[in-house]
């Protein structure tokens, strides 16, 4: 057992049930037994954090989407209920704090000052590219030595790839940038680590703020720079802090989604071939929803924090308590998506809250969606004997981290 | 169906222009822009669609 879960373990010492929970070896794909156990029987409870206090667990799937869209409901990381899942991410959101942790008008208002490149028909126009890039990965693993990582050869690069050109980071620095958020998003790190780790990439990306103020390029970094920073309405870290959660989020979530999500389609071939053997975009579309909705990889719930009283299902949060919704069972209500532990593409999934709900609903969703169309559009057409080269129990998942994935995937053809 | 839009409130999500792209657009900052508040009738599974998803509640469909 992790140390986290140790931890979490020992600090039940009464009966509430520790937060998180983990995913049992056999069912790497689905919550968590308890975490089902409660959307049943207790949907809105409390449990037990790393650090004694007892926030509200929240399960079922109208309340999760009421409650991420009520204005009594604060995300501030500053807040004292606010639940930390763990003392690193703790010392990650006070050491760097973006919109992300922020509540209206302050929100809003940086918000806005980077969400423009990420405008459907925006992102629409970077599908060539995204297309290029992914056959170019693809084309280069096939030529390589088997069993390949699919991890290393195509899941990490496509997207670190796509939001490095978007932000204007050298991919060069891929390395360090990947390793580092590596450190960021792991449970087990300490909170010096977690320090370390934000500080270097602040400085990194303050650095890269600086060359564009000099030199400026046709990037978001540039923009953010010249518009922003020059004109007094965002301060140089403050940039660095908005550049470091574009650049950690926009590769990891992906990354993640990519490797999860291809090991799942090869589990169940029925459904690959449902996506191998159409070229209709819409097919790609709705699958990417369906996988979207069946993996909710932010596995340890959206965090908040009630600014007032909220009554909520025949129970009273109070002002300053700490609320955690599970969007992972929400997305497995069977009262919304018919036979929800049933994989199946052809479904029409939209209705999930894998990218979250409310004013802070992924940002970068519309950019995550054509990575995911254009990734699993091309894979298995282009690899139709592409095989796990190990067996599933012997993959390493990413249980001891903030959103759910893989390590390593051993793939062959 | 009369459709109305409350930009200030949106926060980009784009789903709406994926929904229902013969009602809803973005601007430059990708911020909703209605396209036709009188959608055809034959449109009104999509733009009740776009409604319901909309994470800021920036859709309204007035019946009348």
């Amino acid at each position: 057992m992790t140390e986290a879960a140790e931890r979490g373990r020992s600090a039940t010492a009464d009966d509430l049930p520790a937060w998180p929970m983990m995913k049992p070896a056999g069912c790497p794909f689905d919550p968590p037994q308890a975490l089902r156990a409660l959307h049943a029987g207790r949907p809105i409870s409390r449990v037990r954090l790393w650090d004694g206090s007892d926030p509200w667990l929240v399960t079922r799937y109208d309340d999760v989407r009421a409650l991420l869209g009520d204005p009594r409901v604060s995300a501030s990381s500053l807040n004292p209920g606010f639940p930390h899942t763990d003392a690193g991410f703790k010392e990650r959101f006070r050491r760097s704090l973006t919109f992300l942790n922020m509540d209206a008008p302050e929100h809003g208002r940086i918000r806005r000052m980077v969400t423009p490149p990420f405008a459907v028909k925006r992102v629409e126009a970077m599908r060539p590219n995204i297309q290029k890039l992914t056959d170019q990965l693809i084309e280069d693993m096939l030529a390589g030595p088997k069993p390949a990582d699919l991890i290393q050869e195509l899941a990490l690069p496509l997207p670190s790839l796509v939001i490095s050109e978007l932000l204007g980071v050298p991919y060069e620095d891929h390395e360090f940038f990947q390793d580092t958020n590596g450190i960021l998003v792991n449970r087990n790190s300490s909170p010096e680590e977690v320090a370390r780790g934000v500080d270097a990439l602040r400085t990194f990306l303050e650095n890269l703020i600086d060359q564009k103020l000099a030199s400026p390029g046709s990037d978001m970094l540039t923009e953010l720079a010249h518009q922003r920073v020059a004109a007094g309405e965002l301060t140089r870290r403050e940039a660095a802090d908005l550049g470091l959660l574009l650049l950690t989020a926009g590769h990891e979530t992906t990354a993640n989604m990519i490797g999860l999500g291809t090991l799942l389609l090869l589990e169940h071939p029925d459904q690959l071939a449902v996506m191998r053997d159409s070229e209709d975009p819409r097919v790609a579309a709705d699958a990417v929803e369906e996988l979207l909705r069946y993996l909710t990889i932010p596995h340890l719930g959206r965090r908040r924090v009630a600014a007032s009283d909220i009554e909520i299902g025949g129970e009273l949060i109070h002002a300053g308590e700490g609320i955690i919704l599970a969007a992972d069972v929400a997305n497995r209500e069977a009262e919304v998506f018919t036979d929800p532990d049933r994989l199946d593409v052809r479904r029409d999934a939209r209705r999930h809250v894998a990218f979250g709900y409310g004013v802070h609903q992924c940002l970068g969703q519309p950019l995550a969606r054509v990575e995911l169309q254009v990734v699993w559009g091309t894979l298995f057409r282009r690899v139709p004997t592409l095989a796990l080269a190990t067996t599933v129990d012997r993959v390493p998942f990413k249980h001891d981290a903030l959103i759910y994935g893989i390590y390593e995937l051993p793939v062959t053809w | 169906m009369h459709v109305e839009v409350d930009p200030p409130k949106c926060v980009t999500s784009g789903q709406c222009v994926m929904i229902a792209p013969e009602v809803f657009d973005q601007d430059d900052e990708g911020i909703v822009r209605l396209l036709d508040a009188e959608p055809a009738p034959e449109l009104r599974e999509a733009v009740t669609e776009a409604a319901a998803i909309c994470p800021a509640a920036v859709i309204r469909l007035v019946h009348e």
